[in-house]
């Protein structure tokens, strides 16, 4: 039937030969002889299955077991709107976390979405800035978030006697996201067909009126599945927080407070070792919303390429 | 007027472009500056050659030794565990799986890449330690053996991805002309297509790689923390990531200046992998 109707709507007359799929369909006799002659190619095959099965079930049981433990532990005290250590609220950790994504957005979507601008935009061909840019930025992504941790300990909170803060701790994880939404944002600029920019110039539009009215809004998918990853990197961020924003379990004052984000409160949790259960539920709130998160950067991204 | 604004922005944009190579510039300047000192006090090669990390002790001693053996050791587990399902994984996706399996397996395998380090952790803490002490044995606060599992399910999500797509960047003449000889189909997979997308693969495998020894909270956990050479796979053992942490919330002075000059290392090594990828991934293209 398929076939069929391809070939009935292909006007032409021409039949598309990529588009015939060779189904070499062998009955289980068949394959039962062949891998009688060929052990080895059985034992591939067994072995390839397992893996395949050893990953499936590592996700399953790993996203099970910490639902399935940590679930029952949600209740209202997790949830009240005072820290104490008796309750382990991870309340003020969630409005840490909202507000360090805030900040660090702020800083690393501008300076990511610019420098792409010019990457793309501005640059000449063969600018040597150029793959400059790009080594750097490479560079910045390998580095682990240890080490960002301890350039942020020592810059922001020493060099510049911002103490353990908000202010510190956004600006070390926008260091660490830049890269990412450096790299989206040009990827989402390179999709746009160069007709659009031919089209607005002829339109006696400049430069940057193209860039801002006709370039940017058709990137802007690209870029938001950029930015939502990235939120979703911060969420889940530790090691470069604790020697940077510290581990404070209150909402901050203002910009030079202290804080813990959610991620940083569940690690004091579990090595703490006290509130077990507090630690499993935890873990359930932290899983969902950055898989959620993830999930969303995903369905973004899914959109752009449909189009 | 709109001219000048033109210029303006420009301009702008060129400065945003520069912040990343600045902030590569910072981060070498402040690790170096702050770390090269205590290592040229405590001699480089007490430091990265010494065997006994004892910051308390008079005299202090400050080896890392014991952390980069640790640090080398779980990695090289988490490659003996994550390589060989994440490749052979990778195979199934492109080679072998049916498309109802692959539209579950493969957002399963994101899903694994978006979970938290620390979340990975407290998995390992309560499950694999406690698991492995009852199990196999050891001392039940963490060992190599639970590092190496946990950090090999860390790794798997990266080489996955990374194998898949080498695996299907291979023309499908390779695999055509293997069947039309009388190969079979796994024959064709791992004798034909494998060894035609080895140089990607081996760019997954580097990338593992930095992604193992740079973790850091999953780590903490579930190894055991202990700055001593390990002896067996059942040992508890600290990383150089680890040291970094254990420790920077209490120490000062010199104390400090070593751990820094850890993170020194630890920074130095990942360059040093990131050099190797990119030469990897120039060879792949």
């Amino acid at each position: 039937m398929m076939a069929e109707n391809v070939i009935e709507t292909n006007k032409s007359n021409e039949i598309d030969v990529d588009k015939i799929k060779a189904r070499n369909v062998q009955t289980f006799a068949q394959k039962f002889k062949q891998y009688k002659n060929h052990p080895t190619s059985l034992i591939l095959y067994l072995l390839v299955w397992v893996a395949a099965i050893a990953t499936m079930a590592t996700v399953v049981f790993l996203i099970g077991y910490i639902l399935v433990m940590g679930i029952p532990y949600i209740n209202a005290d997790i949830f009240s709107l005072k820290y104490t250590s008796d309750n382990c609220s991870l309340v003020p950790a969630l409005v840490n976390t909202i507000l360090m994504t805030l900040l660090s957005l702020i800083i690393a979507v501008p300076l990511g979405i610019f420098s792409a601008i010019y990457l793309v935009e501005y640059a000449k061909r063969g600018n040597k800035l150029v793959s400059v840019v790009r080594t750097a930025a490479e560079t910045l992504q390998g580095i682990p978030s240890i080490v960002y941790g301890l350039f942020g300990m020592l810059f922001f909170v020493e060099a510049l006697h911002w103490g353990y803060s908000l202010l510190a701790g956004s600006f070390t994880v926008a260091i660490m996201i830049l890269p990412l939404i450096m790299r989206t944002t040009e990827e989402a600029l390179l999709s746009v067909p160069d007709s659009y920019r031919e089209g607005s110039f002829g339109l006696g539009a400049g430069k940057l009126r193209t860039v801002f009215k006709i370039v940017l809004p058709s990137a802007v998918p690209g870029i938001l599945a950029g930015v939502i990853l990235a939120i979703g990197r911060v969420v889940g961020e530790t090691a470069a927080l604790i020697y940077t924003a510290g581990a404070v379990a209150d909402y901050p004052k203002d910009l030079m407070s202290s804080t813990r984000t959610l991620a940083v409160h569940m690690y004091n949790l579990s090595n703490e070792g006290l509130h077990t259960n507090q630690a499993y539920a935890t873990a359930v709130v932290l899983l969902v919303l950055v898989l959620l998160i993830n999930w969303l950067s995903s369905v973004v991204a899914k959109k752009i390429t449909k189009k | 007027m709109v001219k000048y604004k033109e210029q303006i922005m420009k301009v702008v944009f060129f400065i945003a472009a520069l912040v990343s190579i600045a902030a590569v510039a910072l981060i070498c300047i402040f690790l170096f500056a702050n770390g090269v000192p205590a290592m040229a006090k405590i001699g480089i090669f007490n430091f990265i050659g010494g065997s006994t990390w004892a910051p308390s002790n008079e005299p202090a001693e400050y080896g890392i030794f014991p952390m980069i053996l640790g640090s080398i050791y779980v990695t090289a587990g988490a490659l003996v565990v994550g390589v060989p399902i994440g490749l052979l994984t990778a195979v199934y996706l492109a080679k072998f799986c049916p498309k109802h399996i692959y539209k579950v397996l493969k957002p399963a395998v994101e899903l694994l890449a978006g979970i938290p380090s620390v979340v990975y952790g407290f998995f390992g803490l309560v499950v694999l330690v406690p698991f492995i002490r009852d199990n196999i044995g050891g001392n039940g606060t963490g060992s190599i053996l639970t590092a190496s599992i946990l950090l090999g399910i860390m790794i798997l999500p990266t080489i996955i991805t990374v194998s898949e797509s080498a695996i299907r960047a291979v023309p499908d003449s390779y695999y055509e002309g293997s069947l039309g000889l009388g190969a079979t189909h796994e024959r064709t997979v791992f004798r034909v297509i494998l060894p035609a997308a080895k140089s990607g693969i081996l760019a997954g495998i580097v990338l593992g790689i930095g992604r193992a020894i740079g973790e850091t909270m999953a780590v903490i956990l579930v190894a055991g923390n202990q700055a001593i050479i390990p002896n067996s796979v059942l040992s508890g053992v600290r990383t150089l990531t680890t040291n970094i942490v254990m420790e920077m919330g209490y120490a000062s002075g010199l104390h400090r200046e070593a751990l820094i000059a850890t993170g020194v290392v630890l920074f130095v090594l990942i360059l040093l992998i990131n050099a190797l990828l990119s030469v990897v991934k120039r060879r792949s293209e």
